[in-house]
């Protein structure tokens, strides 16, 4: 069991490792968006909030959004597998469906985790500091988390898609919209009430509440609460993936 | 004799297609099985249901006495295959994908070094080890492809087209190799084919599916008695008419090569 799942994660880290363009090519976007979003909207956040450092509360934002991004491609690889005829040499093993599941997840979690820590340290270089190695700590428990659960969302989806058709679709009407509307960027306040309630039930929203509340010590929920709702999110999304995961067919 | 693998009214209805048709056959243990038929007669569809990645609409299958519908981990644990298409992870190396098959299919740590050596010995490819499969020819694929699928040691081995496309030289090889495991080590072998005469040469018993159903099976005496011909291909096309076949199983990749290839005939 643990074996089965040590090659299967094993596997995709090698993956990751052996493609040094899409490592460096995946940093591209959070660090434009660190440097434009950080210097462009900093002298407005701070007038707004009363002198807040908006580097504070943006770098938890963009570490998220890296997680984000690659938890989901993670998980999507699964569509390469089936593709590229791999996905059947698995499926035909005597191993459980969960088994599998539980690889992979840790697999494109590991990678998430990763790329997460690597634009973090890019935002130290920008003068982002985290106050202590606790908050350190629990900080990597949430991108953990995310991490997670996107990689199970990522591979939740993949199993019911045949091909990369429907990618643009999945990334413009799911994935920018729970970037955009989880208070990565932006604070989540006097919103209008249907962005209010669509950013409630995004489930990055208490993710990257939970990360700020960790390592930048600003929460609108409570970290606490966050940590079980994060918690509960990935061990569901999980479950639902192992379920459809015994129904795929090669 | 005893039967690995015994197939019971086994039937596949997609949406408005039936691609099997209460299909019954068996096979015995440590022989070797062709299943013969024209494109788009319902091999692959059975062949993916005889290793559990498609479920039937209905009927019983039993491999080496597990029933593969309820006991599947069990049923495949018991069997190896090598896809009609490519299955291989090209962004690691032969050897790491033969590791990946041996701990997935549970092979004892113990033994696994050992064995991984010789199935790639076998297939000749033990000194190209180190190398990405993308870097592979072909045939070395297909002789990987096939070294993987014994690492397990299989009761029974299925071949879904596994010459196809490859060198006569090539193709020699792998029949020979496929006859002296099923000699040496009693492994029973399904295959399929579109070569009429290896199918003739290689094969103890013989079935011919057409539009879903078993329209012939035997030896190949048998079926050329039968049928009052010279050969298995002059038997094959006598059964199955001359008239040039549509892959058309839904969700099947050939539809697209089909669609390009009417279109560049225009």
């Amino acid at each position: 069991m643990i074996e089965v799942i040590y090659i299967l994660w094993l596997r995709q880290l090698q993956h990751y490792w052996r493609s040094k363009a899409r490592l460096l090519g995946s940093l591209g976007q959070p660090l434009l968006f660190l440097v434009t979003f950080g210097f462009g909207f900093g002298p407005m956040y701070a007038r707004a909030s009363g002198g807040g450092n908006y580097m504070d509360f943006l770098a938890p934002g963009i570490v998220s959004m890296s997680i984000l991004f690659t938890a989901v491609f993670s998980g999507l690889e699964v569509i390469w597998d089936r593709q590229f005829g791999f996905l059947k040499e698995t499926l035909v093993a005597p191993i459980s469906r969960t088994e599998i599941m539980i690889g992979k997840t840790l697999g494109g979690a590991s990678i998430a985790m990763i790329q997460g820590l690597i634009v973090l340290s890019l935002t130290y270089l920008l003068g982002f500091r985290i106050p202590s190695l606790a908050s350190l700590g629990l900080g990597l428990v949430f991108m953990f988390l995310i991490a997670v659960f996107f990689t199970g969302l990522g591979l939740t989806i993949a199993s019911k898609m045949k091909d990369m058709h429907g990618f643009q679709l999945i990334m413009n009407f799911l994935i920018m919209p729970i970037f955009f509307l989880s208070g990565a960027l932006f604070p989540l306040e006097n919103l209008p009430p249907a962005i209010y309630f669509i950013s409630r039930i995004d489930p990055l929203t208490y993710g990257v509440d939970g990360l700020r509340g960790a390592i930048a010590g600003m929460s609108m929920f409570g970290v606490y609460n966050d940590l079980v709702i994060m918690g509960l999110l990935s061990v569901f999304i999980c479950a639902i993936g192992a379920v459809l995961f015994s129904r795929i067919e090669a | 004799m005893q039967n690995i693998l015994s197939v019971q009214s086994l039937t596949k209805k997609f949406d408005d297609f039936t691609a099997v048709k209460d299909i019954s056959f068996n096979v015995e243990a440590g022989s070797i099985f062709a299943f013969l038929g024209p494109n788009g007669a319902g091999k692959s569809t059975t062949i993916k249901m005889l290793t559990t990645v498609l479920r039937p609409t209905s009927g019983e299958i039993s491999i080496n006495g597990f029933n593969a519908l309820k006991e599947q981990d069990r049923a495949r644990a018991s069997f190896g295959i090598v896809f009609q298409d490519h299955s291989l992870d090209d962004e690691l190396t032969a050897y790491e994908n033969i590791v990946y098959h041996a701990v997935i299919y549970k092979v004892p740590k113990k033994e696994r070094a050992e064995r991984i050596r010789k199935a790639l010995e076998i297939v000749g490819l033990w000194d190209r080890r180190g190398d990405y499969v993308k870097k592979y020819s072909g045939g070395m694929k297909r002789r990987l492809e096939i070294a993987r699928a014994l690492v397990h040691y299989p009761k029974i081995l299925f071949l879904d087209e596994p010459t196809v496309g490859l060198d006569p030289q090539t193709r020699n090889a792998i029949w020979n190799h496929i006859r002296s495991l099923n000699k040496e080590r009693g492994m029973t072998i399904f295959l399929t084919t579109h070569y009429m005469e290896e199918a003739e040469a290689i094969a103890d018993q013989i079935a011919i599916i057409d539009h879903g159903k078993i329209i012939e099976s035997g030896t190949v005496e048998e079926i050329k008695n039968r049928t009052e011909t010279e050969s298995l291909e002059e038997a094959f096309l006598k059964l199955t008419g001359r008239d040039i076949r549509d892959d058309n199983v839904p969700g099947n990749k050939m539809r697209t090569i089909r669609g390009m290839r009417r279109r560049t005939r225009r």
